[in-house]
């Protein structure tokens, strides 16, 4: 069953849409000793927003996080007030905090129990095997392409590749784990490792053109 | 030379894989993605942090519909490039959408 996200309980719908209000009346009544009314629209606005932006995807029995992410969220953009920069309307930066911060602690929380030998191995390294290929679709001679590539991707991989790249591409690309926590494992923050795998794609790149192949030509060997 | 001749030429022998390293097997659907990542690699591409930093203003293009790839090539490349932020960028679009109308300073 899914969470509706429109039923928010009436008592929280009878705030005023105050969307009109301009980014500097925002800032102007947060900023005031009588901000207590402000802080509960803006807690409402942004727990409507985080139900709509998260609200299909958790269980029924999930659905009071939404409030504590929404109280968290407040008191973020409070502390951050003085770092608007007005590039944006007001509840624009306001819920893009609040879905960070949903975001932050769901993938927190999903990846919690991944256990370190699970995902990568205190040493050795790793290394790219290709999958054996099984699509009957494919014709004998495609299969035959399709194999060779794979085999050639993870001869790249390994010879391209620092150590530590792989455990990055083992860890975010195969395992499928969010950049913060592969970041932790890895030892490392999440802008490092975005540059890790940018400059780790950047020698994947050089090196397909320097075989004489191009992306587009890889990726076409693999439609049916 | 077509393209299955150039891939056969690059097939030389097997390099012998050393022992004790964990294998990562790479399965037909992470190739294509990796491969996607590649193809949309640039020279310089903004850290999350930097996306996050413009993601709001990126949003409000996108909704008001200015062609915010053209206006702010470097968000939308990083959000090609990177799954976490994108998916942040689609939540905060849901998120915009349960305001009455879209936030607007009336001086912008």
């Amino acid at each position: 069953m899914c969470y509706n996200p429109v039923s928010i309980p009436l008592w929280q719908l009878k705030v005023k849409p105050m969307t009109n209000r301009s980014s500097a009346d925002w800032l102007a009544e947060l900023r005031s000793p009588t901000n207590a009314e402000s802080i509960a629209e803006l807690r409402a606005i942004l727990l409507r927003g985080l139900s709509a932006a998260l609200g299909s995807r958790l269980n029924p029995g999930q659905t009071a996080v939404l409030e504590d992410f929404a109280q968290e969220a407040v008191l973020k953009v409070l502390a951050n007030l003085d770092t608007f920069r007005g590039e944006a309307h007001f509840l624009t930066w306001a819920h893009k905090i609040a879905v960070r911060v949903a975001y932050s602690e769901l993938r927190r929380q999903r990846w919690k129990d991944i256990s370190l030998d699970d995902l990568l191995p205190a040493d050795p390294g790793v290394d790219f095997t290709p999958a054996a290929l099984a699509d009957p679709s494919a014709s004998p001679e495609q299969q035959t392409i399709r194999q060779n590539l794979l085999e050639l991707v993870a001869r790249m991989i390994n010879e391209e590749l620092t150590e530590r790249q792989r455990q990055a591409m083992h860890a975010v690309l195969i395992k499928g784990v969010p950049m913060d926590q592969a970041a932790g494992l890895l030892n490392t923050n999440p802008n490092a490792l975005y540059k890790l795998l940018h400059d780790a794609r950047k020698r994947l790149d050089s090196r397909i053109r320097a075989q004489g192949l191009t992306p587009d030509e890889i990726l076409a060997a693999f439609e049916s | 030379m077509k393209f299955w001749q150039r891939l056969k030429a690059n097939l030389f022998s097997r390099r012998a894989a050393p022992s004790a390293v964990r294998q990562s097997v790479l399965e037909p659907v992470v190739l294509q993605n990796l491969v996607r990542s590649v193809k949309q690699t640039r020279p310089v591409e903004l850290s999350c942090d930097e996306c996050f930093e413009q993601l709001d203003r990126f949003a409000e293009l996108h909704l008001a519909g200015k062609a915010p790839r053209e206006a702010l090539p470097l968000v939308q490349e990083h959000l090609d490039a990177c799954g976490n932020c994108r998916e942040e960028f689609e939540a905060l679009l849901r998120s915009l959408q349960t305001l009455d109308q879209p936030p607007r300073d009336s001086a912008a």
